[in-house]
């Protein structure tokens, strides 16, 4: 660096110019199936924080990722100081003062604080054996910077999830990393941990380090950003400079267009209880009762951990459950697993498609039938002709964009391996449909597709209980929200009573008040 | 099929380089040799595939092998039992240890990699305690039942080579292939099979019983492990409780993954266990026949699985770059 600050007149004014540590320009990047970046570009100043904004599968991740040398992009120039770099690891990153804190974090959860701070950096002593004692008092001065009250001797396993994240930072300023992302840092903090993070990003800024922030949580980024760019299907979608940052002008760039557009306006008018549940209670769980009637949308509103997936999953029979009744139609049914509950006219959409959802090695064909796979039966043999026809009439039926029924569907697009998920299931005729995060990680023209289709299986008399953590979606899509806080039920809104504050009121418990 | 295919241009590549470099080799003699070994280790591959299939392994198949031979032997020979109740009893005993294995791996979730271990331990110890670890033979009788294990009902005329009798076990084995293909590729089970061993939380929520599968798959590994082991023992005659069948659940695993099989899971056809098979047997003939080093035996057999294993693996990348392609033109 040093080179081109003595290099003199010319990089010297454009480096003024720009002021900048960090550009991006035009950088692509695709995946089988999905073009993840299509000429996107960022700028970054000293000491700045930039919040990265977009949907899920928006491109913030894959951008992020390549910054940090996990990935590489297909074209596209970066410039550190007005140089151009190649990031081709996560070394050099390192090397170039580049960390990334990940969404899930990459610490070795069996070793103490200081092991993973200096994790592949490691001080030696006779070339081969460790340094505990200089590692554990450099270790100690980093913790003691970023604000946590912890021995470095203390294992990762038993620390919260704030604390967690706090050693990946000091983990990043161990190295002297001057630009630290941040993806999704949030999540998984409780208020206090989120308002210690805050602090520390604003400590960090004192020393010239800059902050890409990478978060959906609208209120969080109006606190921290200096300046917000949005990505929208992998592209630029604008950006706000610090006065401009506000609800209404991220949500407008984020999505392209206004809500109104988005949610189909529905009236719905059903009576009939279709799933009735009560003092349900899951492992680990507090006992809830409710009730979905036919046609009906209800979403499940809550905080990451609030219980809602086990919930479902319990309702579904997928984890054990402690005690409860439900009913479908008025009538008990036993639920024991996913078996009985299919028995009983019940459907799961996962939360995870490619964990839970679909078998990606498998034809789009052989997914769509899994679940009901004695339809086809006959002869103690799959009756494949049968099986083909069928699955022409889904595909068709459902838009579901693939080469042929035995494409592999983990080539497809996220939109449409959720929409083989969606149809696997819906194609069994169920009476009542659990959604776990519906439109996670597909485009925005997908999502539409699929509360299209959600409101018209309600309109059909189907009783839908939607989980979903985007505000806009459970606000849009529901007749009525359930608001869990804690592993039980903390309250009920109506559609008129459904506003953002309202359910983040309730979803943070006591917390909030 | 493209990997079936594959390996099946490896087994006729190994065939050809041998008969060229000794014509000996398509004696009818070999040949007929070369099937009846194919045919009793066939049997086990088949279970061992299965088993892969699901995303498990099962080390016990040589000791189930060797118990169900040694019993059986000990059953008929030494106690005079009559051979059809004595087979009921060791393919029983096998079904009761593939249950059993399958129970630990399922219901209590331990690592299938440890309980086929101790199994193999374990059933290894048995067969050679009831047996004092004395050799168990049918002596001369029963000649008709082991005549099952040598004889050969069939030949057919290859011209050029002459008639080549075709033995009992490759026939066996052809049937339970086509048994064992019809299940996994047509069945609901099979597809069900097939899916677990890719994703099995998926393959739950999807409303499969995917336990009782894997212990079903557990049972079909080891009563085709004992079934192999009875026609060994009828074939030699002289089972020794201490070596009756070991390491052969490497060769089963070795011609499963030779013939496709990813230990990840969910892949792998019948065909491709049988072809996989051959290969390993013609490899150890060929290696006979050409005077190669008998010492350079496992090295020679090792050194092709670990190429063939190899190519496979290229030509699945170049498979799945294409598939992306596909889409994306779409």
């Amino acid at each position: 660096m040093a080179s081109q600050e003595s290099s003199g007149g010319k990089w010297n004014r454009k480096w003024k110019l720009t002021n900048s540590i960090l550009q991006v320009i035009d950088i692509s990047k695709n995946f089988p199936g999905v073009k993840a970046l299509d000429k996107v570009s960022l700028t970054l100043s000293p000491g700045e924080t930039l919040a990265v904004i977009g949907e899920n599968g928006a491109g913030k991740s894959t951008l992020m990722k390549i910054l940090a040398g996990e990935q590489q992009p297909d074209s596209g120039t970066i410039l550190l100081d007005g140089a151009a770099v190649q990031i081709d690891s996560v070394r050099t990153a390192a090397e170039k003062g580049i960390a990334l804190i990940h969404q899930e974090l990459n610490l070795a959860e069996n070793l103490d604080i200081a092991a993973n701070i200096f994790l592949g950096h490691e001080a030696r002593q006779m070339g081969v054996l460790l340094n505990r004692q200089s590692m554990n008092v450099e270790t100690e001065e980093l913790l003691k910077r970023i604000g946590l009250d912890r021995s470095p001797k203390m294992v990762v396993e038993s620390l919260s999830p704030g604390e967690k994240q706090m050693v990946e930072i000091a983990k990043a300023l161990r190295s002297d990393a001057r630009i630290l992302i941040m993806d999704e840092p949030s999540s998984s903090l409780s208020q206090h941990e989120t308002d210690r993070l805050y602090e520390l990003i604003a400590d960090l800024k004192q020393h010239g380090v800059s902050v890409i922030y990478i978060s959906h949580r609208l209120g969080e980024v109006s606190r921290v950003a200096d300046r917000v760019v949005a990505l929208r299907d992998g592209k630029n979608a604008g950006e706000l400079p610090k006065e401009g940052i506000t609800h209404g002008a991220m949500v407008k760039l984020m999505v392209g267009r206004e809500l109104g557009e988005i949610f189909p306006a529905r009236v719905h008018e059903g009576e009939k209880p279709m799933l009735e549940v009560r003092d349900f209670e899951v492992a680990g769980g507090r006992p809830v009762s409710f009730a979905v009637r036919a046609g009906e949308i209800v979403g499940l509103a809550g905080l990451v951990g609030a219980g809602r997936t086990e919930l479902v999953r319990g309702l579904f029979g997928v984890d054990p459950v402690r005690c409860g009744e439900i009913r479908i139609d008025g009538k008990p049914v036993q639920v024991r697993s996913p078996k009985d509950a299919i028995r009983s006219g019940i459907a799961l959409v996962p939360e995870d498609r490619k964990l839970q959802g679909l078998i990606l090695e498998m034809a789009v064909r052989e997914n769509l039938t899994m679940a009901g796979l004695d339809h086809y039966e006959t002869a103690l043999l799959i009756d494949r002709k049968k099986e083909r026809e069928s699955c022409k009439g889904i595909v068709e039926k459902y838009g579901i964009r693939t080469p042929s029924l035995d494409q592999q569907v983990q080539y497809l697009s996220g939109g449409n391996q959720q929409k083989v998920v969606l149809a696997k299931w819906l194609s069994l005729s169920p009476k009542v449909l659990l959604l776990d995060e519906p439109t996670r990680g597909v485009d925005v023209g997908a999502k539409q597709e699929i509360y299209r289709l959600i409101e018209q299986l309600a309109d059909q008399g189907v009783a839908t209980l939607m989980i979903s953590s985007e505000m806009q979606e459970i606000l849009g899509m529901s007749d009525r929200i359930l608001v869990m806080w804690n592993r039980g039920l903390a309250g009920e809104l109506s559609r008129a009573e459904a506003t953002e504050e309202a359910v983040m009121f309730l979803a943070t418990g006591k917390e909030a008040a | 099929m493209n990997r079936v295919r594959g390996i099946l241009v490896l087994l006729i590549a190994v065939i050809v380089f041998s008969s060229v470099i000794n014509p000996q080799f398509l004696l009818a003699y070999n040949l007929q040799n070369i099937l009846r070994w194919t045919g009793l280790f066939g049997i086990l591959s088949i279970g061992a595939g299965l088993v892969i299939i699901t995303g498990g392994i099962d080390l016990s198949i040589g000791s189930v092998v060797g118990i169900a031979g040694t019993t059986m032997a000990m059953w008929v020979g030494a106690t005079g039992m009559s051979p059809g109740i004595a087979f009921l009893l060791a393919i029983g005993l096998s079904v009761g240890i593939g249950f059993a294995q399958g129970l630990l791996i399922t219901k209590l979730r331990l690592q299938p990699f440890i309980v086929t271990l101790c199994g193999l331990l374990i059933l290894r110890g048995v067969s050679r305690y009831v047996t004092g670890d004395a050799t168990q033979g049918f002596g001369s009788k029963h000649l008709w039942l082991r005549n099952l294990a040598s004889e050969s009902p069939i030949s057919i005329p290859i011209p050029g080579i002459g008639p080549i009798a075709i033995p009992w076990p490759f026939i066996l084995l052809i049937i339970l292939a086509i048994i064992a293909g019809i299940f996994l590729n047509r069945s609901v089970y099979g597809r069900h099979l097939l899916a677990l061993g890719r994703n099995e939380e998926a393959t739950r929520i999807s409303g499969v019983n995917t336990q009782a599968i894997i212990i079903a798959t557990y049972v079909i590994s080891a009563t085709l492990a004992g079934f192999g082991g009875i026609l060994f023992a009828l074939d030699i005659n002289s089972v020794q409780p201490s070596g009756h069948g070991e390491f052969y659940e490497l060769y089963a695993i070795a011609a499963a993954v030779l013939g496709g099989c990813s230990l990840r899971g969910g892949e792998g056809t019948i065909l491709g266990m049988v072809i996989g098979t051959a290969i390993i047997r013609v490899l150890y003939n060929a290696i006979n026949v050409l005077g190669i080093a008998t010492q350079l035996e496992y090295a020679v057999i090792g050194a092709v699985i670990l190429l063939g294993v190899i190519a496979d693996e290229l030509v699945r990348r170049m498979g799945a770059r294409r598939a992306a392609k596909r889409v994306e033109a779409q």
